[in-house]
């Protein structure tokens, strides 16, 4: 199997859809990089690499730099899916959805439903998401809980670059809008990526490791975490099963609650702010549907309310470590009553 | 005024249609049959029907809070649109979306538009597809002078410059955003601000249909022929409130009495074609008792039609999820 | 070294497999084990296994515990005659943590996969080398419908003691192109016949599994002047049964929960089916292609829930060794099929097996082939 980094499958997946389907086009700041200048014309291929070479293959009506208006190109995109292309946007930070929040969830998201169900949005809203680079508040949140809330959003967190190729297909296809977030810490990390298209449907989750003592939930740069936690866990005897979703809407609750009636014990990681994020919602929703399972308290460990820091210390002291994973685990695994 | 017979008796209809339509739904909000609130055309009707005589079901509209008269100009069912401001199952939107949620993609209605501002976008987005697949489609952005004062129309104007879209900026000032006047909250000259972006732009007398018509043809034919964008500022009066229980009183009566005598886009049409002889008196007024008949049947109709069953409360809110 | 101390090694399963954890011991330090006697779990990010004692004496020392990660070739644990001294075991330990993995033929030459171009059909083919006997003809290993050369990671490493092995995945299946023709169990025997004549192997030993049966038997029908021996598990062209309810369910499924139902049809016990192989024919399933392939294949050879083509007359017909494997509680094709064959085929029935012998019972048909091989020769 050839081995690729998460900006390579990313990459790929967006070439062999849009070799595929000529409706599908890239447009955002600095996708290409460098239009209307002396130099080279595919000068960054986004902010991140992630759509470099793009330009070569299909030109600039299809690989579109932006002024930086990102109310003015998203809305644009949903305007174009709703006219019959099929848009996938580049905002190079999914802070910035600050600036256009309104075309995401007032217009893309509700149109479908206004409308009487007879309006189709197919695009794509790709951000970098996620603290660990020193980039500090505003360019450095996990904000995937926001558009989960919004009905009408899809929402994808991958943390494979096979699943990052996979995920990003299948939301090229799908007819929803669909708001896909890459972790910026995890684009040059490798797998196992097949060359040919393929897809990794929405709403199923992926169970990594099978143990029987506990299940530990987590998204994007979490999973691994998790993973190594529970490697370090397993020296001790205690085995866990990690869940990564891969989307937070849908959700796949259904495989949460299985792994639940074998381990009965629940921690969730999540990047994302405590309060509404999917660690507090997938609490909630186990606590009302599994309660019964449960054999000790759910467990979340999550950053402090509070804004991402800037200071490398304050940084690592702000994102869920191995050792609060750890840490938790092992709390409710001796959890009594 | 180059308009053929039949073009001048359907510009005729669609703004007698309208203004019936909007006076219509104004009595029936009284009666408590229809939820929340409607933002009314009244006075406005020649902006939407002097862009629409230019459009086809491939053109595409994107449209606002105040958006019957563009949707019927567009050619969105009027039974449809009526059951559906009376929340009916048989409504254009199934009774999903309401007054502020018109559309008909068929028709190439994008949408009424509940955000002040939001259109501008979707416009150029629909602009683009026409652009990228050669369709030689145009696309309107509807906007007030309050929606103009958004941020998202100074983006949208310079994205559809630097691409050149085929998107026309209907900019139609009726005075007021709500309740404040545009004189205060607009500042500078909106015509002036499409030229800051190198767009063409220039005022129009929107009680005047053959000047919207010809501005507007000026427009679509820049659009279709690639040369970009236009933005026409549209003057209108405003006959109701900002909403259906606006009490107006931030307008004097006789400002509110003068406008209905002075800037009413039906008798400027009468005025016009009636003395060339290119229309009869008796023809205006077989068209107003059709649409007016036609109107009624909409609301029988609407008033007749079942109510939304509660168990579709949360279909269509995606293509599919599992 | 002493003769009287044997290294237990992380094996490797297949190509990609560079490191194993321990996921579980079944003797204790001090317990005397005996020669193929369960002696470790081991687990990968594709199987788990049992790993069998290679040399009899005591268990002395677990090197790795339970949990423990480590890579391919590395010492897990020490096997030794009790009277060793102790010394003597911890030196030998030692040493090997000085040198953590081994520097012997399956550490420096592993399994090699790689793509083959037959024109229009592309063969991905996976070769593990030989132990010693590198000369020797290799043996080919077929997988069935909706499988890949993954069906064969637990009898690969003992098959490649004295030649070469080389497993490939059929078209529409695995890491290989689409492109299946008709589909037919003759055209897909075809593209084996032709990956042989790519590959520049005049003679070989084949084994098939299921559809790969068919198409082994096929192939050793059109070309039995190459072929040595052949090795049949639970194959398919041997009567008209077949259970359309899998075929039908495992082109159908494409969620886990709807696939770990229909995969677990393929074993005796319906449990021994794990979420990394459902994980697996998902993976397989969910890229461009395949669902039109597998359909393709699966409507040439099982239209109407029938098997379309009869190479009973074609096995009568072969003068070459054959063998023939069946778990007695196959509920995909009838074990019964097994009956009537030819006085010289060498027919087993495993008990307790269900249509996945290789995975359910690898060592036991590891010896069944090496049998075939040996009578084959070569």
């Amino acid at each position: 199997m050839p081995r690729k980094s998460f900006r390579q499958a990313l990459n790929e997946g967006l070439r062999l859809e849009m070799r595929r389907d000529p409706r599908i086009f890239v447009m955002g700041e600095d996708v290409a990089g460098g239009k209307g200048a002396s130099g080279e014309q595919d000068a960054w291929g986004g902010a991140f690499g992630v759509t470099k070479g793009l330009l070569a293959e299909f030109g600039p009506e299809r690989v579109r730099d932006t002024p930086i208006t990102e109310s003015a190109f998203v809305g644009a995109a949903a305007g174009a899916a709703m006219a019959g292309m099929r848009p996938v946007v580049e905002i190079m930070f999914v802070d910035f959805m600050g600036v256009c929040f309104d075309q995401i969830f007032n217009q893309a998201a509700k149109f479908r439903y206004m409308f009487g169900g007879k309006a189709v949005t197919p695009m794509v809203l790709r951000a970098t998401f996620g603290a660990g680079t020193g980039s500090a508040s505003q360019h450095s949140q996990a904000l995937y809980p926001l558009f989960t809330h919004i009905p009408g959003l899809k929402v994808v967190v991958p943390s494979t670059p096979y699943d990052a190729k996979g995920l990003l297909i299948e939301a090229i296809r799908d007819d929803d809008p669909v708001i896909f977030l890459e972790h910026k810490a995890m684009y040059d990390d490798v797998g196992d990526v097949p060359d040919g298209a393929y897809v990794v449907p929405f709403g199923e989750a992926a169970v990594l490791r099978d143990g029987g003592d506990v299940t530990i939930v987590a998204f994007g740069r979490m999973v691994g975490r998790a993973m190594e936690a529970a490697a370090r866990l397993a020296r001790d005897g205690i085995e866990a099963t990690v869940v990564d979703p891969r989307t937070t809407s849908p959700l796949d609750i259904d495989t949460i609650i299985e792994t639940l009636e074998e381990t009965g014990r629940l921690v969730i990681v999540d990047e994302a702010y405590p309060r509404c994020g999917m660690a507090a919602d997938i609490a909630g929703i186990i606590a009302e549907e599994a309660f019964g399972l449960l054999k000790a308290p759910i467990r979340k460990v999550t950053p402090p309310h509070a804004p991402v820091p800037y200071a490398p210390e304050l940084e690592a002291a702000y994102i869920p470590s191995v050792e609060r994973i750890e840490a938790a685990v092992r709390g409710v695994v001796g959890w009594s009553r | 005024m180059q308009l053929a017979r039949e073009d001048l008796l359907t510009a005729y209809r669609t703004m007698a249609l309208i203004r019936v339509f909007e006076e219509r739904v104004q009595r029936e909000m009284s009666s408590g049959d229809i939820p929340g609130s409607t933002h009314l055309y009244a006075g406005q009707e020649a902006s939407a029907v002097g862009i629409s005589m230019h459009l086809g079901d491939m053109d595409r509209v994107a449209s606002t809070h105040r958006g019957h008269g563009h949707s019927i100009a567009k050619g969105c069912d009027v039974d449809g649109m009526m059951a559906e401001i009376f929340a009916r199952s048989t409504g254009i939107c199934h009774g999903k979306g309401g007054s502020m949620h018109i559309a008909d993609l068929d028709k190439g209605m994008l949408g009424a538009n509940g955000i002040v501002g939001g259109a501008a976008p979707i416009a150029c987005g629909a602009a683009l597809a026409a652009r990228m697949t050669g369709s030689g489609a145009v696309a309107v952005a509807y906007s007030g002078d309050g929606g103009f004062n958004q941020g998202t129309m100074a983006e949208s104007l310079n994205l559809a410059r630097v691409w050149d879209l085929p998107v026309i900026f209907a900019i139609e000032d009726n005075g007021f955003a709500e309740a404040t006047a545009s004189s205060w909250a607009v500042a500078g000259d909106i015509v002036a601000r499409g030229a800051a972006y190198g767009i063409p732009a220039e005022r129009v007398d929107g009680t005047d249909v053959f000047a919207v018509h010809e501005a507007a043809g000026r427009a679509v034919a820049r659009g279709r022929a690639g040369d970009g964008p236009t933005l026409l500022h549209i003057m209108v009066p405003r006959y109701l409130g900002h909403f259906s229980g606006d009490s107006d009183t931030y307008r004097t009566p006789d400002e509110k009495r003068a406008m209905r005598t002075d800037r009413d886009c039906l008798k400027v049409f009468r005025d016009k074609v009636l003395p060339a002889g290119l229309l009869e008196m008796d023809q205006l007024d077989a068209i107003d008792a059709e649409v007016a008949a036609l109107v009624d049947g909409s609301v029988v109709a609407a008033r007749a039609a079942p109510r939304p069953d509660p168990a579709t409360v949360a279909t269509d809110v995606y293509v599919s999820y599992p | 070294m002493s003769a009287r101390i044997t290294a237990i090694r992380m094996p490797r399963y297949g190509m990609t497999m560079t490191e194993g954890a321990v996921s579980g011991w079944l003797a204790e330090p001090g317990d005397a084990v005996a020669v193929g006697q369960d002696l470790l779990e081991v687990e990968t990010t594709k199987i788990t296994n049992v790993e069998t004692a290679a040399a009899a004496g005591t268990l002395r020392r677990r090197v790795v515990e339970r949990g423990g990660v480590v890579p391919v070739g590395a010492l897990v644990g020490v096997i030794a005659d009790p009277e060793v001294p102790e010394a003597e075991i911890d030196a030998f330990v030692a040493a090997h943590a000085a040198a953590p993995v081994a520097e012997n033929g399956e550490a420096a030459g592993g399994p090699v996969e790689s793509l083959v171009d037959l024109g229009a059909a592309t063969i991905a083919i996976r070769r593990t080398p030989a132990a010693s006997g590198a000369d020797a003809a290799p043996v080919v290993l077929v997988h069935g419908f909706g499988g890949d050369g993954d069906n064969w990671l637990l009898v690969e490493p003992a098959l490649a003691d004295d030649r070469p092995v080389i497993t490939l995945d059929l078209p529409g299946h695995g890491r290989s192109g689409t492109v299946c023709g008709d589909g037919s169990i003759a055209t897909l025997a075809q593209v084996l016949l032709n990956l042989l004549v790519a590959l520049g192997i005049p003679k070989v030993h084949l084994a098939g599994h299921s559809l790969g049966g068919a198409i082994a038997l096929a192939a050793a029908a059109t070309a039995p002047e190459r072929v040595l021996s052949l090795s049949l598990v639970a194959p398919a062209g041997l009567g008209p049964g077949i259970d359309d309810g899998y075929i039908a369910g495992f082109l159908a499924a494409d969620r886990r929960k709807e696939l770990k139902d229909v995969l677990g049809r393929l074993f005796a016990d319906p449990d021994a089916v794990e979420r990394r192989m459902i994980d697996g024919v998902l993976r397989m399933k969910r890229q461009d292609g395949v669902p039109e392939a597998l359909s393709a294949i699966a409507a040439a050879n099982f239209p109407g829930g029938r098997q379309a083509i009869d190479l009973r007359p074609a096995l009568a017909a072969l003068a070459l060794p054959v063998a023939v494997i069946w778990g007695d509680q196959d509920g995909i094709v009838d074990p019964a099929n097994a009956d009537g064959l030819p006085e010289a085929v060498a027919v087993s029935r495993l008990a307790g097996v269900g249509h996945m012998p290789q995975l359910e019972r690898p060592a036991e048909v590891v010896r069944l082939v090496k049998a075939a091989i040996a009578a084959g020769g070569g």
